[in-house]
């Protein structure tokens, strides 16, 4: 069957409101095709979290996703400040969120972390001053 | 009965095939075809939107008529909490109940009762197993919502809170009185239940989650208010508090928020009404975004049961009428008793439905989405609606599915009205009179685009089923 499907995102900066539009999206999709519940939920809450920090720390990006017959590909890009030291953006609670972020209740800093514990496979490839990609592969078991 | 029965019907004499049912259905479960309005049993829910919004009232609730109560020999009332609500000034339910027996009852049960017993059965099970679910407890009391969970939403199965909807535990409990009472058999005694919904309709003649309601029949509140105004007139007065079997708790199940505040001790709930606020809550909670929540309470109407389709006063007003009922009552009225702890529970687990998997693997979904997202590119993106289709993704689904066609899409059929059109210009440059063949060439163009024009009308009908 070769072909694979992509969808592409475009999230804007400051969009409270509307992040986690694309990850919803694509929960639909998946749930449609009949992915197994839990992978159609990791992929949802890694890409929803992925997706808020385009919003919260990166003046929104670019997300694509892929899907072929044995994984889902999520690569979101941006082109935001970049993150200066990774280890440390991945410890549970780390956050450099301002208060103001934090009343809309995001900035738990528990983002990354969960990134990371529900994807497979995680690649942050970012530069400070340039930008961030994360690419995260949940794979599609039969269920 | 099939799982899949739904309790909303068309009437199809009145419905003229607009759109508006098709838009506003929240599972997508309606299309357009041959000009009226086809529901697929599969996707519907019976929460009673399209009944609601259909302008030409060609969208109707299955319920039983009143008549049914002539079918038994013995027949007890089972009010909905939320009947009480429908009447002005009314400052004790007492009146109801007695004007329900003047009506032709032999009892009165009041779901309330039943509703209290859930309430403290429900409290007693959060505390037991609120450690060993992720997430928080979802009430079973709106069918339309367990429905759309059971379609929609496996992933929150688990998140069921397993005990029986109040309802059914009232039907049980006032069989088994009447069964004392009367020592008639099983089919003598007419259970039936006065219902503000279609959900609850099909929650009787199909349930989730138990084996068979004792529910016998169901009657709309819209067709007793009348009746039970004219015998309250006439009653006034008379009423008898005592007979009572509910207090707060249970009668505030009649409206949103009701059955949460009814758990007392849990405070960390949530309760939503409205059928697309709820699908957003389901969302939200499919992707664990609301932490420490014990339990969610989800009713499918807006302000609870007494927005329900089949009421006959406005949810809002209603809302406020239970709060004077309230007033006066005690608490709580019912206790578990001896043996009825058991009675309350599910009877078996509600099982997953994947009616919105495009294949019957990945591999055949996987390549039907491909298509679909094709041909959805291909469609315009007006969510129109006039090809049968709620939106023009859907229509990519049912083209995928075998059960639509592009022709269905009027805006794909202009373009290719656009081409027979071109053609004909075409038919001009190329034919010369005095030339030799050419009036059969003449002809074959004649010919094709008579095929094109007929082919403008395919698919209109060839889906019937
Ligand atoms: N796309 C990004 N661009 C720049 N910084 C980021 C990005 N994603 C995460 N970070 C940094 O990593 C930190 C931790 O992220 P996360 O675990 O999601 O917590 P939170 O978003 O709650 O702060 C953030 O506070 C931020 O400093
Ligand atoms: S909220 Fe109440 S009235 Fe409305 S569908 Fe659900 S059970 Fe019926
Ligand atoms: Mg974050």
């Amino acid at each position: 069957m070769g072909e694979n499907i992509e969808f592409k995102y475009t999230v804007e900066n400051g969009e409270f409101q509307r992040a986690g539009e694309a990850s919803s999206d694509v929960k639909q999709k998946l749930k449609a095709m009949g992915v197994d519940p839990s992978i159609v939920r990791k992929v949802a809450i890694a890409m929803y979290e992925g997706e808020v920090n385009m919003v919260i720390h990166a003046n929104g990006g670019e997300i694509t996703v892929t899907v072929d017959p044995d994984k889902i590909k999520m690569v979101l890009d941006d082109v935001g400040p970049g993150i200066p030291d990774v280890e440390k953006a991945m410890e549970p609670g780390f956050s450099t969120a301002d208060d103001n972020v934090r009343s809309l209740g995001f900035g738990a800093g528990m983002g990354l972390p969960n990134m990371k514990k529900n994807s497979d496979n995680i690649n942050i490839d970012t530069t400070p001053g340039k930008g961030t990609k994360i690419t995260m592969e949940v794979d599609l078991k039969e269920a | 009965m099939d799982q899949f029965y739904h309790a909303v019907l068309l009437d199809r004499d009145k419905c003229m095939g607009c759109t508006t049912c098709l838009k506003r259905c929240p599972t997508e479960a309606i299309r357009i075809r041959q000009g009226k309005a086809k529901i697929n049993k599969e996707f519907c829910i019976s929460c009673g939107e399209c009944i609601r919004v259909c302008p030409h009232h060609a969208k109707i609730s299955d319920h039983d008529r009143i008549d049914v109560i002539k079918d038994y020999e013995y027949t007890v009332a089972l009010p909905a909490p939320s009947l009480y609500m429908q009447f002005n000034g009314l400052e004790d339910q007492s009146l109801v109940l007695k004007a329900l027996l003047e009506l032709g009852f032999n009892d009165v049960y009041e779901v309330s009762a039943g509703a209290e017993l859930v309430s403290e059965m429900s409290r007693d099970y959060i505390a037991e197993h609120k450690d060993q679910i992720e997430g928080p407890f979802i009430n079973t009391a709106c069918p339309s919502v367990v429905r759309l969970i059971r379609i929609r939403f496996p992933d929150l199965l688990p998140n069921i809170l397993p005990l029986k909807p109040p309802v059914e535990v009232a039907a049980e409990m006032a069989l088994e009185q009447a069964v004392k009472k009367t020592g008639l058999p099983r089919e003598k005694i007419g259970i039936i239940f006065i219902t503000p919904c279609p959900s609850k309709v099909a929650y009787a003649r199909a349930p989730l989650g138990v084996e068979k309601s004792e529910i016998d029949n169901c009657i709309a509140i819209k067709d007793v208010y009348p009746l039970l105004l004219h015998h309250m007139k006439k009653l006034a007065g008379s009423e008898d508090a005592d007979k009572l079997m509910s207090g707060k708790i249970g009668i505030s199940w009649g409206a949103r928020g009701g059955e949460a505040t009814g758990l007392l001790t849990y405070h960390n709930y949530l309760a939503a009404d409205g059928i697309e606020n709820v699908i957003g809550v389901l969302e939200d909670l499919e992707d664990r975004k609301f932490r420490d929540l014990d339990f969610v309470e989800l009713n499918a109407c807006n302000g609870g049961c007494v927005g329900g389709v089949l009421t006959v006063e406005n949810a809002y007003i209603a809302e406020t009428r239970l709060k004077r009922l309230r007033k006066y009552l005690p608490v709580s009225k019912q206790r578990i008793e001896e043996g009825q702890k058991e009675m309350i529970p599910l009877e078996r687990d509600i099982e997953f439905q994947p009616v919105y998997n495009l294949g019957t693997d990945i591999k055949e979904s996987f390549i039907r989405l491909n298509q679909l997202e094709r041909i959805e590119k291909s469609l315009p993106g007006l969510d129109c609606g006039t090809c049968g289709a709620p939106t023009c993704r859907a229509l990519a689904r049912d083209i995928v599915l075998g059960e639509a066609s592009e022709n269905h899409c009027i805006y794909y059929l202009k373009e290719k009205l656009r081409k027979v059109s071109d053609d004909i210009d075409g038919l001009d440059l190329s034919i010369n009179c005095s030339q030799e063949g050419s009036l059969q060439k003449v002809r074959d163009f004649l010919g094709k685009i008579k095929e094109d024009i007929a082919s403008l009308d395919d698919g209109k009908d060839e889906y019937e089923g």
